[in-house]
C-alpha cells in the first residue's frame, strides 16, 4: 500500500499571492494514499527539507510529492534530502505550482483548482515510480576549445595547467583573435599586443595542448565526459611541419591586393599570408580565393622560392575526431555592419570608420606606423567625431541591448587622439557613459578633464562628406537642448558588438541554446554564468553577451575551473531517466534503432547456454541514451518504456484528470 | 496599470497618435536631424520630454511653444527615431489641441492664419486655388507686402489661374468639414 | 490600352502646371491612358493635417471613394504632399477598422480600399515597363543631375516603398533611360522647408539654399524633383534666396516627367519647361 508525502510550498508570495496553499494541502491529504500533507513557506530551506526528511522516516513514506517551483530549480535538492532519508531519489516528484501555475495565472480560485490537479496528478504517478539507480559513465579528462582569442588561450592554459589536455581549435590562420588587433587597452592603456603574444607563444607551447588552426568544428557527437567531435582543418596549402616561417613566400607572392582581414580593410596583405608579424603559428597558409595558382593554375611563385619545399598545392581540407569530456566555447564577436545606417554614409564614406580600423590606425604596428591618418587622403585628422551607440539601444534597425564596452574603448580612442595629435579636437556623442568597473569612470573622467576630448550628451542623425571633404555631422546637444553641427575629418563609429557569424550553426551541433540577439544561453543568468543548458558544454568571452577582455578572461578562467571540476573525478553519475528494450516482447523490427537520435539503440543477440543465437533484440546503451523518449513512440509492439516516465505513468496522470 | 481619473498628457498624445512617450530614451536624435530645429523655442526631444514630466506647467510650455507650429511636417524625425516611436504626429496632436485651446503664440500666429485660410478655401470651394488662398493669408496675417513681386511673374507664367476652382460637391464637402469640426467639439 | 486614374490635385492646376502638362504628355506618348478622378477635391495637405487629423482623412477619404465608384483601381498623385497624404489614408484605413466606420459617418460614402495610389516614381516605372523605354529616341547628352526625393517622396512607412529613405536610388533607373548622369549629392532627402514658402519663408531660404549648393557643388546641372512644393520653393524662391545675398544660384529644377518627356522627343513647351521662374530651357538643348 503506498504512503505518500506532500509537501506544499509557498516560495515566499511567489505562489501563495495566487495559489491557495492551505486549501491545497487540505485536498491533498484527502487523496487515496496521502498519508502526510503539509505546506511551508519556504520548502526548500533547511528547515522545509527537514520536515520531508523527518516524515519520510516517521510516516514510512514510500513516495514523496513536492508542490513548489520548476524541477529544474530544485528537484536536485529535495532528491538529495530523501536520499538522506533514506528514500530512493527517484521516488520523489515535483509538482510545478510557480512556473505552471501561480506565475501564469491571475484568478485566485482557478490556480488554487489546478493546484490541486497538478498535485492530484503526480501523487498517482509516484505511487507507480520504481526505485532507480543513477548510471556511471567514464570521463574523457581532455578539453576541446573552440576560438582562440583571449577567452579561449586563457580557459586553454587555464586547464592545461591543471594537468589536463587541450585541443584548441581556430578558425583563422593565427592565435589571439581581436585583442591582437588592438592598439592599448583601457583603463591602464597597456599595449594590447605586449601582454597578448606571451600568452599565445605559452599556450602554443604547453605540452598539455594542442592547437588547431584554420579549423573548425563540423560535429559534435555525444554527451558529457564523452563527446566526439569532428574537425574541419582547412587546406593550408603549406606543410607547418616543413615550413620555418622565413617569410620569402609572402614577400614575393604577386597578389598583393587583397584587404587585410587584421588591418580592418585599411591595409593589404597577399594570397599566401600570416595575418600578422607575431602570429601563432607563425606559418602562413594560402588563400586559396585569391591564390593564382589555386584559381588560374598559373604561378606557383611561392613553391618556386619556398627554401624547404613547404608548399603543397594539391592540400585538401581533412577531417579529425578527437574524444573530448568538456567542450569551452569562446567564439567570441563581430562588429555590427552599420552600411544599415544610410543616415551615416552607409559604410560608403571612407572617412567614416569603425572601432577596429581606429585601433589598426592608433597601432604601432598598424598600417600607419601609429600616426592617426584619416584613409581618404592620409592626412592626419584635426576634427575627429566619436559616435557612440551605432547600432546599440537601436531596436528598429541595430540591436536593443547596451554593447557595455563601447564607453570605454571610445573614452580610449580620444586620449590616445589627443595623445598623438596635441592641437587636434576629439569629440564624443554619447547618450549614456556606462564606465562601470574598477578603474573605469575615473579612465573617462581623465579623458574629458585631462586630455581634452569634449563629450556632446546626443544621438547623430546624420554624416556626410561635402565636396571639400569635410565630413558634416549633425548632432545633438540634449543638455544644452540644441541642435549642433561639426565639421570633422574623420568619424568612429562605436559599432554594436554582435555575435560571430555562423554562431547559431555552432549551437545547433552543440545543442546549446542562444538569445534573440544570437548570444549563447548560460544556464542560469546568475547562478550558472558559465554553463549551458548542455552539460560539459562551458561558455568563455563575448559569444555569451558583450564582454571586455577583463570579464572575458574572469570568464575563461571560471570555464576552465568548470572543465577541470569535471576532470576531477574518473566516473560520472547521470541520472536514469533512459530507455529500457522489454526484451520478451521486442519483435526486432528496428524502428527504434533508426530514429534514435543519439545511436544509442544496438542490436543484441540473445543466446542460449551453448552460445547459439537464438533471437535478436533492440537493446538501449544507457551510457549513449539521453532519455529523450523517440524510440517509446515510434515502437510498433509497444516494448519499450522510459524509465521514470513510463507508458503507465503517463497514462494514469491523465486518467487522474478526466 | 492603474487608472487615474484625470488623463495624463501623455495619456492624451497616446490616445491621439498611438506614440508611448514613455519609450523615449531621451537620445536627441530628432533634435540632430531636425530641419526646423534652430527655428525652435524648445527642440523635438524637448517636446517628448515635457510630455514625458505631464502637468500644468509641462503642458503650458507645450502648447504655447513656437515649436510646435514650426515642425514642417518632413517626418526625419520619425524615419531615423532608434525607438521607433513617431515625434512628428506626437507634435501633429500637441498642435491640435494648442489650437483647440486657443494656445497659439503670437509669432506663430503667421502659420496658423496660413493653415486657416488654406482650409477655409477648401470649405467653400472643394480645392486651393493661388490667389483667394494669398488673398485670405495677406488679410488675417497682416503679412501684407511679402512675395507681391512674384505675382506678376506667376501670372506671366501661366501659374496663377485668376478664376478659382470650384467642384460640384461642394455642399458635400462642407458637410464633412462641420461633421469633423463637430468630432473635434465633442473632444 | 492601359488606363491610370489620375488626381491632380490643386497644385497642379497652379504653380505646379509643367507637372500637369508634362504627365499628360508623357502618358499619351508612352500610350497610357489617364482618367481624372470626376470632381475629386483638395486632399487637405498640410493645413487639413495640422488642425483636424479628422479632416485629414476624410478628404483624401472622399477622393478614394470616388475613384472606387469610378471603377479606378490605380491613381497617379503625381504631386509628392498629394500622394503622401492620398496614400497614407489608405494605409490608415487598411490598419483600422474603426477609422473606416467612422470616414464612412462622416463623409456618408462607401470605400473597400481596392485603390492603390502611385507615385510619380512608380508612375515612370510603369510607362517605361509598357513601352516608353523604347520611345526614348532623345536622350539626353549626360546631363548632370541631382535627383532630389525631399521629405514625402522618400518618407513614410508602408507609403513610399521600393527604395531606402536614406539613400534613394527610386529615380535613378528612369533617369538612366533618359540619359543623364546622376551625380553622388548630400541632400536629396532633406527638406526644403515644404509648406512654410509664404509663412516661414526665412527658414525656406535656408533649407532650399543649402540644397541648392550642395547640388552645385556636386556639379549638377539641373535638380529633378517630383515635388510641385520642393519646386517652387527651388525654382520661384531661388530668386529671394539670391537676393538675400546667399548663393548667387541659377540652377533649374525640372520634374522628372520633363525629362522623360524630353527624351522621348515631345516639344519642350508641351512640358512646360519655358514656365520655370529659372531658365530651363538650356536642359533642353542637351537633348539629342
Amino acid at each position: 500500500m503506498a504512503r505518500v508525502g506532500v509537501f506544499i510550498c509557498h516560495c515566499g508570495e511567489n505562489i501563495g499571492r495566487t495559489v491557495d496553499c492551505p486549501a491545497v494541502t487540505e485536498a491533498a491529504a484527502r487523496l487515496p494514499g496521502v498519508v502526510e500533507s503539509v505546506d511551508y513557506k519556504y520548502m526548500c530551506s533547511d528547515p522545509g527539507q527537514q520536515m520531508i526528511k523527518d516524515a519520510i522516516k516517521e510516516k514510512k513514506l514510500s513516495g514523496v510529492v513536492v508542490a513548489a517551483c520548476s524541477p529544474r530549480m530544485h528537484e536536485p535538492t529535495f532528491r538529495r534530502a530523501a536520499a538522506e532519508a533514506g528514500l530512493n531519489p527517484f521516488l520523489l516528484e515535483m509538482a510545478n505550482l510557480r512556473e505552471h501555475c501561480s506565475w501564469v495565472h491571475e484568478d485566485r480560485g482557478e490556480a488554487t483548482a489546478k493546484a490541486i490537479d497538478l498535485v492530484r496528478i503526480m501523487v498517482e504517478k509516484v505511487k507507480r515510480n520504481a526505485k532507480l539507480h543513477p548510471i556511471r559513465v567514464p570521463v574523457e579528462p581532455t578539453a576541446l576549445v573552440i576560438g582562440g582569442g583571449i577567452a579561449g588561450i586563457q580557459a586553454a592554459l587555464d586547464i592545461a595547467d591543471g594537468g589536463k589536455k587541450v585541443v584548441l581549435v581556430e578558425r583563422s590562420p593565427s592565435l589571439g583573435g581581436h585583442m591582437a588587433r588592438l592598439s592599448e587597452t583601457f583603463p591602464t592603456l597597456d599595449c594590447s599586443q605586449c601582454i597578448l603574444t606571451p600568452r599565445m607563444v605559452e599556450v602554443a607551447a604547453h605540452p598539455n595542448v594542442t592547437i588547431m588552426t584554420y579549423a573548425e568544428v563540423a560535429k559534435v557527437d555525444g554527451f558529457v565526459g564523452n563527446f566526439e567531435v569532428t574537425i574541419r582543418q582547412k587546406a593550408r596549402y603549406v606543410d607547418p611541419a616543413t615550413c620555418t616561417g622565413c617569410g620569402t613566400c609572402y614577400q614575393k607572392c604577386p597578389s598583393k591586393k587583397i584587404p587585410s582581414e587584421f588591418d580592418a580593410g585599411l591595409a593589404n596583405r597577399t594570397a599566401i599570408y600570416t595575418p600578422f608579424p607575431q602570429a601563432v603559428p607563425n606559418k602562413p597558409v594560402i588563400d586559396a580565393q585569391h591564390c593564382l595558382m589555386l584559381t588560374e593554375g598559373k604561378c606557383g611563385v611561392c613553391a618556386k622560392v619556398c627554401p624547404t619545399g613547404a608548399i603543397n598545392f594539391e592540400d585538401t581540407d581533412r577531417e579529425v575526431t578527437v574524444k573530448v569530456g568538456a567542450i569551452v566555447v569562446a567564439t567570441g564577436f563581430e562588429l555590427w555592419d552599420h552600411s544599415a545606417y544610410g543616415e551615416y554614409g552607409a559604410g560608403k564614406i571612407e572617412d567614416v570608420i569603425d572601432g577596429f580600423q581606429f585601433e589598426r590606425l592608433a597601432s604601432a604596428g598598424g598600417p600607419t606606423g601609429g600616426e592617426i591618418r584619416r584613409p581618404s587622403d592620409g592626412k592626419i585628422p584635426k576634427t575627429v567625431v566619436f559616435i557612440q551607440c551605432c547600432g546599440s539601444r537601436d531596436e528598429k534597425r541595430g540591436v536593443p541591448y547596451c554593447s557595455k564596452i563601447c564607453c570605454m574603448y571610445t573614452a580610449k580612442h580620444a586620449i590616445l587622439y589627443r595623445h598623438k595629435v596635441h592641437d587636434g579636437r576629439a569629440i564624443v556623442f554619447y547618450m549614456d557613459v556606462r564606465a562601470g568597473g574598477k578603474g573605469y569612470d575615473e579612465f573617462v573622467r581623465r579623458a574629458i578633464e585631462a586630455d581634452g576630448a569634449e563629450y556632446v550628451r546626443g544621438r547623430v542623425s546624420r554624416v556626410y562628406r561635402r565636396a571639400d571633404g569635410k565630413l558634416i555631422v549633425r548632432g545633438a546637444d540634449t543638455l544644452a537642448g540644441q541642435a549642433v553641427t561639426i565639421e570633422a575629418d574623420l568619424v568612429v563609429l562605436a559599432d554594436a558588438i554582435v555575435p560571430r557569424t555562423g554562431g547559431n550553426e555552432l549551437a545547433q551541433m552543440l545543442g546549446i541554446a542562444y538569445d534573440t540577439n544570437g548570444f549563447y544561453s548560460e544556464a542560469h543568468p546568475k547562478l550558472r554564468p558559465v554553463e549551458t543548458a548542455t552539460a560539459g558544454v562551458f561558455l568563455a568571452g563575448a559569444c555569451q553577451s558583450p564582454k571586455d577582455i577583463p570579464d572575458s578572461v574572469a570568464q575563461a578562467s571560471a570555464a576552465a575551473a568548470k572543465a577541470l571540476g569535471l576532470f576531477s573525478q574518473p566516473e560520472l553519475e547521470r541520472e536514469p531517466i533512459v530507455a529500457r528494450v522489454n526484451e520478451e516482447m521486442c519483435v526486432h523490427c528496428r524502428a527504434c534503432i533508426k530514429a534514435c537520435p543519439y545511436g544509442a539503440i544496438e542490436d543484441y543477440d540473445i543466446k542460449d547456454r551453448k552460445g547459439n543465437v537464438v533471437r535478436t533484440v533492440a537493446r538501449v546503451n544507457e551510457g549513449v541514451c539521453q532519455g529523450c523518449g523517440t524510440c517509446v513512440a515510434v515502437c510498433r509492439s509497444g516494448s519499450i518504456d522510459l524509465d521514470g516516465f513510463t507508458d503507465e505513468q503517463i497514462l494514469v496522470q491523465i486518467a487522474t484528470l478526466e | 496599470m492603474t487608472k487615474t481619473a484625470k488623463p495624463t498628457l501623455a495619456d492624451e498624445v497616446r490616445e491621439a497618435t498611438g506614440v508611448d512617450v514613455a519609450e523615449c530614451y531621451q537620445c536627441g536624435k530628432c533634435t540632430a536631424g531636425c530641419p526646423m530645429a534652430r527655428y525652435m523655442d524648445i527642440t523635438p526631444s524637448q517636446i517628448m520630454r515635457l510630455v514625458q514630466i505631464g502637468g500644468e506647467e509641462a503642458r503650458r510650455r507645450l502648447l504655447a511653444s513656437t515649436a510646435i507650429w514650426s515642425c514642417v511636417g518632413c517626418l526625419t524625425c520619425t524615419q531615423r527615431c532608434p525607438k521607433d516611436l513617431d515625434p512628428a504626429a506626437a507634435i501633429d496632436a500637441l498642435r491640435e489641441m494648442a489650437h483647440r485651446e486657443g494656445t497659439v503664440p503670437h509669432e506663430q500666429k503667421r502659420v496658423l492664419a496660413f493653415h486657416k485660410a488654406f482650409l477655409k478655401i477648401v470649405q467653400h470651394t472643394g480645392r486651393m486655388s493661388e490667389v483667394p488662398l494669398t488673398g485670405l493669408y495677406k488679410m488675417t496675417s497682416g503679412d501684407l507686402f511679402s512675395d507681391v513681386l512674384l505675382a506678376p511673374v506667376m501670372l506671366a507664367k501661366g501659374k496663377l489661374p485668376l478664376v478659382p476652382r470650384v467642384i460640384h460637391g461642394r455642399k458635400e464637402i462642407r458637410r464633412i468639414f462641420k461633421a469633423c469640426l463637430r468630432k473635434e467639439d465633442e473632444r | 490600352m492601359t488606363t491610370i486614374g489620375y488626381y491632380p490635385g490643386c497644385s497642379l492646376h497652379g504653380t505646379g502646371r509643367e507637372l500637369d502638362m508634362s504627365i499628360k504628355a508623357l502618358a499619351e506618348v508612352a500610350g497610357v491612358e489617364l482618367k481624372e478622378i470626376e470632381d475629386w477635391n483638395c486632399c487637405g495637405a498640410s493645413a487639413a493635417h495640422n488642425l483636424n487629423h479628422d479632416l485629414a482623412v476624410a478628404l483624401p477619404y472622399r477622393n478614394l471613394a470616388l475613384a472606387e465608384e469610378q471603377g479606378l483601381s490605380e491613381i497617379l498623385a503625381p504631386c509628392a504632399a498629394c500622394f503622401s497624404r492620398m496614400k497614407g489614408t489608405t494605409v490608415r484605413l487598411a490598419r483600422s477598422a474603426e477609422l473606416v466606420e467612422k470616414m464612412r459617418g462622416i463623409t456618408e460614402r462607401e470605400f473597400k480600399g481596392t485603390v492603390r495610389i502611385l507615385s510619380i516614381i512608380e508612375f515612370a516605372g510603369r510607362l517605361l515597363d509598357e513601352g516608353l523605354a523604347e520611345k526614348l529616341t532623345s536622350p539626353l547628352d549626360g546631363l548632370k543631375v541631382a535627383p532630389y526625393y525631399g521629405c514625402l517622396l522618400a518618407r513614410g512607412e508602408e507609403i513610399v516603398e521600393g527604395y531606402d529613405a536614406e539613400q534613394p536610388n527610386g529615380m535613378d533607373a528612369a533617369l538612366r533611360a533618359a540619359g543623364c548622369e546622376i551625380v553622388p549629392w548630400n541632400f536629396a532627402v532633406e527638406c526644403c522647408g515644404g509648406g512654410f514658402s509664404m509663412s516661414m519663408t526665412d527658414a525656406v531660404v535656408d533649407l532650399s539654399n543649402a540644397i541648392l549648393t550642395d547640388a552645385e557643388q556636386a556639379g549638377a546641372e539641373a535638380i529633378v524633383t517630383g515635388c510641385p512644393m520642393c519646386h517652387s520653393n527651388l525654382d520661384m524662391r531661388q530668386r529671394t534666396i539670391n537676393e538675400a545675398g546667399l548663393g548667387p544660384h541659377d540652377l533649374p529644377i525640372v520634374y522628372l516627367s520633363e525629362i522623360l518627356g524630353l527624351a522621348a522627343g515631345i516639344e519642350p513647351e508641351r512640358l512646360g519647361l519655358d514656365r520655370h521662374f529659372v531658365d530651363a530651357m538650356r536642359v533642353v538643348e542637351r537633348s539629342a
